[in-house]
């Protein structure tokens, strides 16, 4: 009978531990559709990066209030973890804060920063939960929200709110329990937030104090667990993904563009500078379609920004084409990207047809106005807290288009002959390229 | 200063002379055909030959970098004109290139190089700022504009894409203005609408041109004087101002034309 509690504390963290490994192993699966890409250069950048934009939240600070409130949610969540180790050893061995004797009076301590962290998470939850649903910030109530990411958003909040109720609740009706001499329970000597809450249940009686502290403690690490299993289905991804996808951003400055090689190979031929292909290059033929038309298109990074984004929509909020009123946003693109990845994955998994579903990223979730709108200016991969790059994708569809399908707009078609015989996006004899050099003199004093 | 005549010099004729110039002056389309952004090349061309740079431009032998042709996703046009203009480049031996459009910056500094295209590449607010620095240029206050108001429209090409934020700036502190930011510049700076080859099309279906919505954010600063460092900014911030009707108020100006202006050229 004493050792049932264990028994089901061991089936619950191996249960949800075999739902995490399953989730994950899908995950890194479904990045790695994409294609290869180096982005192991510059290690120490790399960390540096990771350090400032992940770990130190540096680009959030560009909006104070939120980054604040997020700032109190993201320190709080590291260090109230702390607190499930040693919910974790009193499950498996079935002792009761195994901590307290050993820290002593520091443990009180301890336990007062998680409490007062708990309160903290609270506050800001609600504040989000207000931003989101009654004040309504424009970003955070755009149409490609409906129905799943929005209730995703909030239930987050939610869960968190109750996760930290619990905490609370259980440390009230523990302390009750102490101070009533209750075997196995520990008095602390003052828990300041959850003390001024002993109120509440000080009518209860034992047993029902003891059912409220079991219920609370069981909540909140069932809670724990299966929210980080749910975390690897929603867009909150980011609390674990911000850190390699910061680490294996792009370093180049934002405005080169890959160069294509295969095409370097072509335009050699072409151009008499190169006769035939070196032996180490893999022939035209194997490099695949010119530009994205699909997931497996693109690079495993742009497929892991995908599954890293938080839909804040930051991007969005700063792109000139959404601003204006244009279709193209920024965060749809990345949305799109990983609901096209995750349903090609889901099928490839089931046996079924995974690319060849008569659907791709482009023209069944993104379509060519979108593309069409972006002027690259940059502002989204800028905005983006955790650099995502949406450029980078809109571009590859671009390439895709105006080369596999010669689907461009017909107005950049014409700057492409423009280019072509006059070799300038406009129409201008190149003769007359140096004409401007004879007006110098003109009004010369 | 009545026999003054300028010079703009050629890598042909430079080349024939057995010269070679400090620096190529890369005059991009827009600078070559544009009937309003001309003015923008004879003004820098002007302070060059002031300062006595020791300059060439390329003249017929300048083609399009293929920028344009890579943001709309024709890749095998970029390389084409990137190659060709790399054989050009390098037949001269030029290693350093100023050129006053972003875009052109952008391309040349860090696309060529993957091509074998390998030069240090300047924009002009850079350059500019250098000669200000050197004290090489030294305002005059010619273009009775001293004290006055005059706000910065950053070019993402410049900008975002490639971290130049002071430069142009520094240009503007030095001519004695009063710089009024608007509220959204630096690294929040709003694209004028013509980046990323929309220049060559019309916008997408929209509520507001973007160059409107930009327009309508500088002349809030109230400032006469919009100052850009781009080809398809001052187009489209000119176009903005133009239908406002604030064309008599507002000037939209480059950087080397508000020097020319100070220098009297």
């Amino acid at each position: 009978m004493s050792s049932l509690p264990q028994i089901l504390f061991l089936l619950v963290l191996g249960g949800a531990g075999y739902l995490l490994y399953r989730r994950i192993s899908f995950l890194r699966k479904t990045i790695m559709l994409g294609k290869q890409v180096s982005r192991t250069d510059h290690p120490k950048e790399r960390w540096k990066t990771m350090m400032l934009v992940a770990f130190g939240q540096k680009k959030m600070f560009k909006r104070l209030a939120p980054a604040l409130l997020h700032l109190v949610i993201y320190f709080s969540f590291i260090v109230i973890n702390l607190e499930v180790l040693e919910f974790i050893i009193d499950g498996i061995a079935g002792t009761h804060r195994i901590f307290a004797p050993v820290l002593a009076g520091f443990y009180t301590v301890a336990i007062n920063i998680f409490e007062i962290l708990a309160m903290g998470v609270l506050v800001s939850c609600v504040f989000f939960l207000l931003r989101r649903n009654i004040t309504k910030v424009p970003r955070l109530s755009s149409s490609e929200l409906k129905g799943w990411p929005k209730l995703d958003a909030n239930l987050i909040l939610w869960i968190e709110i109750l996760l930290m109720l619990a905490i609370l609740t259980m440390n009230a009706t523990d302390q009750i329990l102490a101070y009533r001499g209750v075997e196995k329970y520990i008095p602390l000597g003052g828990l300041w937030i959850s003390g001024s809450m002993q109120w509440i249940f000080d009518g209860l009686s034992n047993n029902a104090l003891l059912t409220l502290e079991r219920f609370a403690w069981w909540f909140h690490i069932i809670g724990i667990l299966a929210f980080a299993v749910y975390v690897t289905y929603s867009k909150h991804l980011h609390i674990f993904l911000s850190f390699p996808n910061t680490w294996y951003a792009n370093l180049e400055p934002k405005g080169k563009m890959p160069n294509m090689d295969v095409v370097t190979r072509e335009v050699k031929l072409m151009l008499g500078l190169q006769t035939e292909p070196s032996a180490d290059e893999p022939a035209a033929a194997e490099a695949g379609r010119f530009g994205a038309k699909d997931v497996n298109d693109l690079t495993w990074v742009n497929i892991m920004n995908a599954f890293s984004c938080t839909e804040c929509g930051r991007c969005t909020a700063e792109c000139p084409a959404n601003i204006t009123g244009k279709k193209l946003s920024p965060r749809k693109i990345m949305m799109d990207t990983r609901d096209r990845a995750e349903e090609v994955s889901i099928n490839m998994q089931a046996g079924k047809k995974g690319f060849d579903d008569g659907k791709s990223l482009l023209g069944d979730y993104i379509s060519q106005e979108e593309i069409n709108a972006c002027t690259s200016c940059n502002a989204c991969v800028e905005a983006c807290p955790i650099n995502i790059d949406p450029l980078a994708i809109i571009l590859e569809m671009r390439r895709y288009t105006a080369m596999e399908e010669s689907g461009s707009p017909a107005q950049w078609n014409a700057m492409f002959q423009n280019v072509e015989t006059s070799f300038a996006p406009w129409k201008f004899a190149p003769s007359d390229r140096f004409n401007w050099a004879s007006e110098i003199n003109k009004d010369a004093k | 200063m009545s026999e003054k005549t300028y010079q703009v010099p050629t890598m042909a004729e430079k080349s024939a002379s057995g010269e070679s110039p400090e620096v190529l002056f890369w005059v991009g389309c827009a600078g070559s055909f544009d009937e309003r952004y001309k003015a923008v090349t004879l003004a820098f061309v002007k302070i060059l030959n002031k300062v006595g740079i020791n300059f060439a431009v390329l003249g017929e032998e300048e083609t399009c970098t293929g920028d344009p042709a890579r943001r709309a996703g024709n890749e095998f046009l970029f390389q084409m004109q990137a190659m060709s203009n790399i054989q050009v480049l390098d037949s001269y031996q030029v290693k350093k290139i100023v050129t006053a459009c972003p875009h052109c910056f952008n391309t040349l500094k860090n696309e060529y190089p993957a091509l074998g295209g390998n030069y240090e590449v300047m924009h002009h607010s850079q350059f500019l700022q250098g000669l200000i620095n050197e004290g090489k240029i030294v305002m005059k206050g010619g273009g009775g504009f001293r004290g006055k108001k005059i706000t910065f429209h950053d070019s993402c090409f410049l900008g975002r894409a490639n971290n130049v934020y002071e430069a142009p700036r520094e240009v503007i502190r030095a001519l004695d203005l009063e710089l009024v930011e608007m509220k959204r510049c630096r690294t929040k700076g709003l694209c004028c609408g013509a980046g990323g080859a929309q220049m060559f099309k019309e916008p997408e279906k929209g509520r507001k041109d973007i160059n409107i919505e930009r327009t309508e954010e500088a002349l809030q600063t109230g400032a006469g004087t919009v100052a850009v460092g781009c080809p398809f900014c001052l187009t489209m911030m000119a176009d903005g101002v133009k239908n406002k009707e604030k064309e008599k108020e507002v000037n939209v100006l480059d950087l080397a034309e508000l020097i020319a202006k100070d220098q009297g050229l």
